[in-house]
């Protein structure tokens, strides 16, 4: 099917538009109602997220049988993989909203800035998850950041949160401006911005032995620093503890889970549209040097966990660590390995966001976030408590939580192409990780709380959202239809 | 789907107890109880109406489970593992008497743990899918985890996470060999998980999975997660720390079926899966083909001097399990009729008596609350039953003829001998020391002068008895009639022969 001209892109591109939609309606209702302890706009973003994900459903079926399209002349595409990440995107944006509602470090004044800003930076990872131009991928990439530094920066109070969003900047800086460089010289050798075009021109040019696979190496390289950065990888690492601890905890949750899926949806549309032909990776030996960026990324984030007091930190730690466990699908993209990433981040999704829930509802009854905060809380809390060893235990990947099922299937693939030595890194590494995540366990059944010893109660409420992410987290492995993914990953071949 | 049931009824309890509240303490006592005698009784029922006379696997469930990757809920029993259901079974109940009186707190936490690890355990030994298998395998961790890091003694945190750590490191190995096996057991959409089906594959000549090389590096890596189960030398530190910590009924478990989960995955994986790989490892030919006949004699031989030095009398009773499980490695590694039937009596055996000395120092540390050997002294006067008990249970446990512990260590070196005369002959320096050690305690703790401390030591009670009688039974009837048991899996152990002589 032809790309379609920009009026008839409209249409299917409504998911996008009802977002910014909301986002000014976000911004006007603020304007109008005066009460400083009002939620509305937080109810109004959740029924922006609502609306949204309503329309993804339509623009995803009313393609039907004529597959996948392209809009606005090539620009975006619109196909099962970017309906996945929308779908994936909206319901990390929708908890993140449910988690500000009942954070009580954000400031009440700012509240409206606040979900208009989250609404913004959803619309632009819609774009990071569709785009299949180079210079579509650097726009969307530069607008999830930029409103990313704003949000990291959100808590105005807090010299810690300044600290993270000008870290945050510094970093965002260098590497979007490495991967510009990036961009420009695939530009140049291929002469066209088009992913699915990239990929047949520079085959071509390989073989006639017009351009040196180190010059598309080193342009691969450049781009990957600034979807590395995205994704949290080695070495474009160093922004996230910093940033993970000085955040809003809603945004920490947010910017672990959501940044993180937008950055794959990136990733996996770059290197298996662009780059994933036999010949390429044949000439351009790329699968090589993500492997060992994978590697070196878990076993970094991994072993930085290990003497975390700061909850927030380790879980930030452990999320790069997750990081590298999911680059480790995009060693030689297959299909297996495509459907094993797709199929972490829905498990990913849940407990990690489980698991910041806790720290925000700890945080906010217990003032700490550090672990001996925890101390006693099975006592105190206990089914708080066992569901942060669900979410904990299953980010260690240990069955029959859904964690495990999710590094199965990674380390299948991995081992599927024979990478047997970085499987056993991998699964080495669960093992360092399970030492600190049992801290937190340790800390919340094995020792006293010392003086406080009051329960702390929570509102049904709070239990229903807790539910909503304990019981996916726990039977998700057990439903076959997630292991369906690997067909979706076809969709992102493009047309020839 | 008897075998479903008794699998899942714990599960099923767990979520009971878990409704009820906090504060009836003994309803949920009671209730963990029932939850537990419901798969005693089916197992006792399947122990009877087991079919003796074939090798095949019997009451098998098989649906699919994880299309995608062809995993089936797949279970059966043979007669190996309807003995050590049994023997799982068996202990469960009793381990709830045992915790009566002497959990303190988070009785509900505990006894829906408890639950828990029933369920992984039976299950365990029931599942004939590798990708199951490994699932339920794993499943015991987390409740022993919080078993003995919530409810140990003073340095129980430390233990509970070595535990965790050290089986957690062997089996991420096993899932390695595991993703191995599967990978190579076809073409993708005709691969499998299916453990007699593997077991096929890997005996027809011309398989991917036949491949000598590849036998033996994915029988190292389900070796090692299983070795640190069992837990064969060098692997084996966990296991002294984690019994001295755990709580009486918790070490009785380790001690009576966690440490068979890496015997009879050895059976069930390394030897009918992987014969060749096997055979590399035993075929007595230089050092490679001693070395696990020569792990079967360090385990013996080091842990039975290991427990020789210790004072610690719960220290003293981990160690010798290390040295009765060497027994077992031993007369697996002879891989002949004698040797593997001794190797699973023993396994069954070792089950029994261990989960006896444990539940007799817990009586003691529950009265003294100490356990330290030398500062007893005279008991026997005081505590005569008490005494008689443990007397049966030391002499059981050193081999003394009569009592179940001799005919398995007796038939594992029978077997062994044929093979590797030199270790066996050796090895038996571990019954000797065996005997110096339990004959030694017995003489510090139970002869000479009552310690004054301890005039008003109280006998051991009518609930303790209970716990122990149907054990010391159990090890009376298999000393003078062992084929009670090995009738059971005496047509598995002739099919797994052929198994590895057919290479």
């Amino acid at each position: 099917m032809q790309p379609l001209s920009n009026i008839e892109s409209l249409l299917y591109f409504s998911p996008e538009i009802l977002l910014v939609i909301f986002a000014a309606a976000v911004i006007i209702l603020d304007l109008v109602v005066k009460d400083r302890e009002s939620v509305a706009v937080a109810y109004l973003s959740l029924v922006g997220c609502l609306c949204t994900f309503a329309a993804v459903l339509f623009t995803h079926f009313s393609f039907g049988d004529e597959g996948p399209v392209s809009l606005f002349l090539g620009m975006i595409r619109l196909d099962v993989f970017s309906s996945f990440f929308k779908v994936l995107l909206l319901l990390a944006t929708a908890a993140t909203i449910l988690f500000s509602l009942r954070s009580e470090e954000l400031d009440a004044r700012l509240k409206g800035e606040y979900y208009a800003l989250l609404l913004a930076i959803t619309f632009g990872m819609f774009l990071m998850a569709s785009s299949t131009n180079l210079l579509m991928i650097f726009i969307s990439l530069e607008t999830v950041s930029l409103t990313s530094y704003i949000l990291a920066g959100f808590l105005t109070h807090s010299p810690r949160s300044s600290e993270a969003a000008f870290k945050y900047i510094t970093y965002g800086a260098v590497a979007s401006g490495t991967m510009l460089f990036g961009l420009s010289l695939l530009f140049g050798m291929a002469g066209t911005g088009d992913l699915a075009q990239i990929s047949g021109r520079l085959t071509e040019l390989l073989a006639a032995g017009e351009i040196a696979p180190l010059a598309v190496l080193i342009a691969i390289t450049f781009v990957l620093a600034g979807v590395g950065y995205k994704i949290a990888s080695v070495p474009f690492h160093m922004w996230s503890p910093d940033v993970y601890e000085g955040a809003p905890i809603p945004i920490t949750a947010f910017l672990s889970v959501a940044s993180k899926s937008a950055g794959f949806a990136l990733f996996i549309r770059f290197f298996y549209a662009g780059f994933g032909s036999t010949e390429l990776m044949q000439a351009v030996d790329w699968p090589f040097m993500l492997a060992i960026v994978s590697a070196l990324t878990m076993t970094v984030g991994n072993l930085a966990a290990l003497p975390q007091q700061n909850v927030k930190r380790l879980l930030a730690y452990s999320s790069i660590a997750h990081g590298g466990y999911l680059l480790m699908g995009g060693v030689l993209l297959t299909s297996q390995g495509v459907g094993a990433i797709l199929f972490y981040l829905v498990v990913y999704l849940f407990m990690n966001l489980g698991a910041f829930y806790v720290v925000v509802l700890i945080a906010n009854e217990v003032g700490s976030e550090m672990v001996e905060g925890y101390r006693g809380l099975s006592s105190r809390a206990p089914l708080v408590a066992w569901a942060m060893v669900i979410f904990l235990v299953s980010l260690a990947g240990i069955p029959p939580f859904a964690g495990f099922f999710g590094k199965w299937i990674l380390f299948t693939a991995v081992l599927e192409q024979g990478y047997y030595w970085l499987a056993l890194v991998g699964l080495l590494n669960s093992v360092v990780s399970l030492y600190y995540y049992a801290r937190i366990v340790k800390a919340m059944f094995f020792e006293d709380a010392g003086e406080e010893t009051t329960n702390v109660s929570f509102s049904t409420g709070t239990f229903a959202l807790l539910s909503v992410f304990v019981i996916p987290t726990i039977f998700i492995g057990f439903i076959n239809i997630f292991y369906t993914f690997s067909n979706i990953s076809v969709s992102v071949i493009p047309m020839q | 789907m008897l075998l479903s049931l008794m699998i899942f009824i714990p599960l099923l309890g767990m979520v009971a107890v878990l409704l009820l509240p906090r504060e009836s303490e003994e309803l949920i006592k009671r209730a963990t109880l029932l939850f537990t005698l419901i798969p005693l009784a089916l197992a006792v029922y399947l122990f009877i109406a087991y079919d003796r006379s074939t090798a095949g696997t019997q009451y098998v469930v098989n649906v699919p489970w994880i299309e995608a990757f062809n995993i089936q809920y797949h279970i059966g029993i043979d007669g190996l593992s309807v003995t050590l259901l049994l023997l799982t079974a068996l202990l469960g109940p009793i381990c709830v008497i045992a915790s009566w009186r002497n959990i303190e707190k988070g009785i509900k936490a505990y006894m829906a743990l408890f639950l828990l690890l029933e369920t992984g355990m039976l299950g365990f030994f029931a599942a004939l899918d590798l990708f199951l298998f490994y699932v339920f395998f794993e499943l015991t961790l987390l409740p022993m985890y919080f078993l003995i890091g919530v409810w140990g003694g003073p340095r129980r945190e430390y233990a509970a996470i070595k535990f965790f750590l050290y089986t957690l490191f062997g089996s991420v190995l096993m899932l390695v060999a595991m993703i191995a096996v599967y990978l190579n057991s076809g073409d993708p959409g005709a691969r499998t998980f299916d453990i007699p089906t593997l077991i096929a594959l890997a005996s027809t000549a011309g398989h991917a999975l036949n491949d000598l090389n590849f036998q033996i590096w994915v029988f190292l890596g389900f070796f090692i997660g299983f070795a640190v189960k069992v837990p064969i030398f060098p692997f084996h530190t966990w296991l002294p720390d984690a019994h001295v910590e755990a709580p009486t009924a918790i070490s009785v478990i380790l001690a009576g079926i966690l440490l068979k989960m890496g015997t009879y995955g050895l059976v069930r994986i390394n030897m009918a899966m992987f014969p060749q790989g096997l055979d590399h490892f035993t075929n007595g030919v230089g050092f490679w083909g001693n070395s696990l006949a020569l792990l079967g004699f360090i385990n013996i031989v080091y842990g039975s001097f290991c427990a020789l030095a210790q004072t610690d009398f719960k220290k003293l009773v981990a160690y010798s399990s290390i040295g009765h499980m060497g027994f077992v490695i031993l007369g697996l590694a002879a891989r002949n009729d004698s040797g593997i039937t001794g190797a699973i009596l023993q396994m069954f055996n070792h089950g029994v008596i261990s989960a006896m000395l444990f539940l007799l120092v817990g009586v003691l540390y529950d009265r003294a609350h100490h356990r330290e050997i030398n500062g007893f002294g005279g008991l026997g006067s005081r505590m005569p039953i008490y005494t008689g008990i443990t007397t049966l249970a030391f002499m059981a446990s050193l081999g003394l003829p009569g009592l179940s512990g001799f005919v398995g260590e007796a038939l594992s070196l029978l077997g062994a001998y044929d093979k590797f005369k030199m270790l066996t002959i050796l090895s038996t320096i571990g019954i000797v020391v065996g005997a110096a050690y339990f004959l030694w305690t017995l003489q510090r703790v139970f002869l000479g002068t009552l310690n004054p401390k301890y005039e008003e030591l109280p006998e051991i009670n009518g609930r303790e008895i209970l716990t122990l009688v149907p054990l010391g039974i159990l090890t009376i009837v298999l000393g003078v009639w062992p084929n009670f048991a090995i009738d059971m899996f005496r047509e598995s152990v002739t099919n797994l022969i052929d198994v590895l002589n057919a290479i």
